[in-house]
């Protein structure tokens, strides 16, 4: 391989906040009216008692060095525009400078959740536009855009399921099938939403068969939930068979849009079957994820269930747009406001950019991505476990061949000395060892050999017993887990 | 009515269609496209070689035929930046904010200054463009942001530990309505005062359904605005698991016995949850010093802009550890390097998320709002203490001078209730319908006076008002002229 990057991050030892403080410091004078503060002089504005009594514990630091303490604390942060970032699962791709121009609108920053629906056309106009296109994409009847992230929409979803049920008559059904290799989100919204959660195992390819969802299905089955492609990355082969036999027991077929990456002009969940769809709009219509968020989550239904959508929805009567409070058979709201309204926005800027040709590339060289990637791993370094022979979609996932444990975290690790971002590790649960990577389309053909060349480096390294200590070129040190899992304080003391 | 698919979107994208070719994409390569580094014939059969394809649809021949997609999608072609960029400035155009209107609406999203600064640091793409720092080693910057925000917040809320973010403040609410049914087993009931918005109470409600949770509401003085203790004695008992109240509450009434509340909910067993605006911490007493086991609340009014309801950063803390070891969402810790030689930021109690404990954890929450927590971090560090105390007189201040000025219209009672208030107060209407002065100021370019009416028949014909340090004496002004023209 060729000589790969030197990097270190930086390393500032940068004190707390509470430690930059010195008496008398601010950062920030806020504006005053005189004409206010001549009619207040002398005016007990609220009783004293309701006053709080200690002094505020909050720092007193000057203007230019907040901007250095965080200035240097990004500095300490790996990102999507610092290196290649194949975190499985998270679709860590390039998120357009131009929708968060667009975004910082004043038209779109300034807009009051409680402003009227006259004031409003314009963003209104385009949620509108953003449904249908969402609807067109997953090849569902209505969508619903207030959930703030996959997990709310997931959650969405079930109480649609428990909803529909118990109003048709079948609160029987109090059983959710999840497979084994599906997110954690999957069974905690389950059970959220009150379903008793039944593990689907998958066969030996990685798949949900139909013949274990027969074992399980029964007439307690409400729904099974489902991720299209797989955390596999596989496509489920068997999912119109599936939905089938969950039908046939009375059960709705829930679709985890976290993979739709892979799917773009593809294949539409609403064609293989499914009756719910939640989409995460950070991931596949590159909305940046913030260092842990903010997402949208929007979740799309077919016609039996577009009543129980959460509200409110917008709808269009005669070239003008209303929000929808009050569908018949509506779950109630999720969210205080409408939505994370702003990263609705950034999603329509993303599809409108790409357009319908644009989506399809995307996920065609998502694919080619993830499988050109898997290619040149050694195979005898990076197995496949489950699934040989079958091409990945959008993420590949790889066990750390013949480490007794541990060897999965240690080729984590080393990645980072190299500037590089490491895979997702240790999930789906179903792969000892694993290493689940998801270059995404926006990684060069260069940046994807470099990372093989890297994976497949180290995997000497690990074999000769040199990876022990890494990272060592990263801000800190490796770090003490055991330590933090019994943290003694999540604050600063003053 | 509704309107299931718009016949009109779909013949305006077949307009668009019959403009342009019908290329498939891929195999018939398209042009260079800035986001698509690979969308190249040269590269594509390099990569197609390497992984012994024939073609790109090859890579999908797994997906049955009876459902593979046989057409092109139904949506727009694709435009190039500087297009799009004018046509959605065109659609934005459409709204009314900003210069050309004065918005005077609170119920916890208000408009608030939001220094420069804060803007300069919410443009670090290393912050922006990461992800939940799953590698705490590369990611100490967003971590240790992450811990002061938590740090921050659990000083200004009083509380012991507070999470890196929830959605926003109604499902922050909701979940800890969660949470105290969770550490109150067998109570089935939950305590609502009438006085939180109206919103959350509709979030929480669809929140506690599954668990059988039963809401049960407080009423409030018609006098004061605040909760009724009375009435809060008449409702609580051994059934009930904890209850949920906001101080200020959605008229903007500060609950002058807000600690006799909580003892009386404390004193049955129960958990009392405490909704906050951040901002009025500057100025008044805050949760933990009047028995609060559980603060929630939306950190907007802290450098974050109202972007139409979202994001924001929902606020979450608890009393104490135990409640913390069952709260939902991420948090934060201090830790080391293995070595022992270097202070060092990660995730942890873990076991409590849905990545590990997958059915039995505390929430299904998984994306956040995290770089929301670095704007209201970012914000409390500039304001500091200098800042936040006199930004909260200001304020009061302003939010009074607007009090007295309304008043002294003819038909308006300002404020309605006799509670003191710190930056929102309602207005009750003699003559006039709550709606129409609603419409009639949006008329005048001003945004105020949300309808309470609608949701709180009780009170008359009434709308909320909240005015804030961006509000200048001269706006002021021009709000008591168009309700006075309105009324």
């Amino acid at each position: 391989m060729s000589v790969p990057r030197r990097f270190r991050q930086a390393q500032w030892d940068e004190p707390l906040l509470k430690d930059l403080t010195r008496k008398g410091r601010t950062g920030f004078v806020p504006p005053k009216d005189g004409k206010i503060v001549a009619w207040t002089t002398g005016k007990e504005l609220i009783p004293a008692s309701l006053r709080r009594k200690e002094e505020l514990k909050l720092p007193e630091i000057s203007e230019l060095q907040v901007l250095r303490h965080f200035n240097r604390l990004s500095q300490m942060n790996f990102s999507v525009e610092t290196g290649t970032y194949p975190l499985g699962s998270c679709t860590m791709k390039y998120n357009p400078k131009v929708s968060e121009y667009i975004a910082s609108s004043p038209r779109m920053r300034e807009a009051h959740p409680l402003q009227s629906e006259e004031t409003l056309q314009g963003l209104m106009g385009i949620f509108y536009d953003l449904s249908q296109y969402l609807c067109e994409i997953t090849g569902m009847k209505r969508f619903s855009l207030t959930p703030a992230a996959g997990a709310q929409g997931e959650f969405a979803g079930v109480l649609m399921v428990r909803k529909y049920l118990r109003e048709t008559g079948h609160p029987e059904k109090d059983e959710i099938l999840v497979p084994d290799s599906a997110h954690g989100t999957n069974p905690a919204s389950a059970a959220m939403g009150g379903f008793m959660v039944v593990k689907v195992p998958s066969d030996a390819r990685g798949l949900v068969s139909v013949e274990e969802v027969r074992k399980v299905v029964s007439e307690r089955t409400a729904c099974m939930m489902m991720t299209v492609p797989n955390t596999l990355g596989l496509f489920e082969s068997d999912v119109a068979k599936v939905a089938e036999v969950v039908h046939r027991a009375g059960g709705l077929m829930y679709y985890d849009g976290a993979n739709m990456n892979a799917m773009l002009g593809k294949a539409r969940p609403g064609d293989m079957g499914f009756d719910i769809v939640h989409l995460n709009l950070h991931k596949t219509f590159a909305t940046p994820h913030g260092g842990g968020g903010p997402g949208a989550g929007p979740v799309g239904v077919s016609e039996k269930l577009q009543d129980y959508l959460p509200v409110p929805v917008v709808t269009k009567v005669d070239d003008r747009y209303h929000f929808d409070h009050e569908l018949p058979h509506t779950i109630g709201r999720l969210k205080g406001c409408y939505a994370n309204s702003a990263i609705l926005l950034r999603a329509y800027c993303y599809i409108r950019l790409l357009g319908s040709d644009g989506l399809d590339n995307v996920s065609s060289l998502s694919v080619l991505a993830a499988n050109y990637l898997l290619s040149r791993l050694n195979p005898n370094a990076f197995p496949i476990i489950q699934g040989k022979g079958l091409r990945r979609k959008h993420e590949a996932v790889v066990s750390v061949k013949g480490t007794m444990s541990g060897g999965a975290m240690k080729i984590a690790k080393g990645l980072l000395d190299y500037g590089v971002h490491s895979p997702t590790v240790y999930f789906p649960l179903t792969v000892e060892e694993a290493l689940m990577i998801e270059p995404t389309e926006t990684e060069t053909v260069e940046a994807l050999d470099e990372y093989a060349d890297l994976l497949n480096d180290l995997f000497a390294k690990l074999e000769r017993g040199e990876l022990e200590d890494e990272p060592k070129n990263t801000s800190v040190k490796r770090i003490d887990e055991v330590k933090a899992s019994h943290p003694l304080s999540l604050k600063v003391k003053w | 009515m509704t309107i299931l698919r718009d016949t009109e979107f779909l013949a305006r994208v077949n307009t668009y269609f019959n403009h342009f070719c019908r290329a498939k994409a891929i195999e018939k390569m398209q042009e260079p496209h800035p986001f698509l580094p690979n969308l190249d014939e040269e590269i594509i059969e390099r990569m197609l070689k390497q992984v012994g394809a024939e073609s790109v649809s090859e890579l999908f021949s797994d997906i049955p035929s009876e459902f593979a997609l046989k057409r092109r999608l139904s949506v727009p072609l694709g435009a190039p930046e500087a297009t799009v960029r004018r046509e959605v400035a065109a659609k934005l155009a459409k709204n009314v904010t900003g210069p050309e209107a004065l918005c005077f609406l609170g119920g916890g999203v208000a408009p608030h200054y939001i220094p420069a600064a804060v803007e300069s640091i919410m443009s670090r793409q290393e912050f922006y463009t990461s992800y939940t720092p799953y590698q705490p080693e590369i990611s100490q910057g967003m971590l240790q942001v992450l811990f002061e925000y938590q740090s921050l917040m659990c000083d200004l809320l009083g509380m012991e530990a507070c999470n890196s973010s929830m959605y926003d403040w109604a499902s922050s609410a909701a979940e800890a309505a969660r949470l105290v049914a969770r550490v109150r087993p067998g109570r089935h009931e939950f305590l609502v005062a009438d006085t939180v918005g109206p919103q959350r109470l509709d979030v929480i409600r669809t929140y506690v359904e599954p668990m059988g949770l039963k809401l049960k509401p407080v009423a409030f003085d018609k006098k004061t605005g605040e909760v009724d203790t009375a009435s809060l004695d008449a409702n609580l008992g051994e059934k009930v698991a904890g209850m949920y109240f906001e101080n200020p509450n959605f008229f903007g009434v500060i609950e002058s016995a807000a600690s006799e509340l909580t003892d009386r909910v404390h004193r049955a067993g129960g958990l009392a949850v405490v909704g906050v605006d951040p901002m009025s911490l500057s100025v008044l007493g805050n949760p933990g010093s009047y028995g609060a086991d559980v603060v929630v609340g939306d950190g907007q009014p802290l450098g974050i802009p109202m972007n139409f309801g979202g994001p924001h950063v929902g606020i979450f803390a608890v009393r104490d550890m135990s409640l913390a070891r069952n709260m939902p969402g991420r948090l934060i810790g201090k830790t080391t390097s293995r070595d022992g030689s270097e202070t060092a930021y990660c995730m942890v109690l873990q076991t409590r998320e849905q990545h590990i404990r997958r059915e039995a954890a505390t929430s299904n929450i998984c994306t956040n709002q995290a770089l929301l927590a670095l704007a209201s971090t970012a914000y409390l560090a500039l304001l500091g203490k200098n800042g936040f105390g006199k930004l909260g007189e200001t304020i009061l201040a302003s939010s009074h001078y607007a009090a007295q000025m309304l008043s002294e219209l003819d038909g308006a009672k300002a404020p309605l209730f006799e509670g003191a208030f710190f930056k929102e107060f309602v207005v009750g209407y003699k003559n006039a319908k709550a709606k129409d002065v609603y419409d009639g100021l949006a008329r005048f370019g001003i945004m105020a006076g949300y309808p309470l009416t609608e949701r709180f028949p009780g009170i008359g014909e009434a709308g909320g008002y909240c005015v804030t340090e961006v509000h200048s004496a001269d706006d002021i002004s021009r709000l008591a002229d168009g309700l006075r023209e309105v009324l």
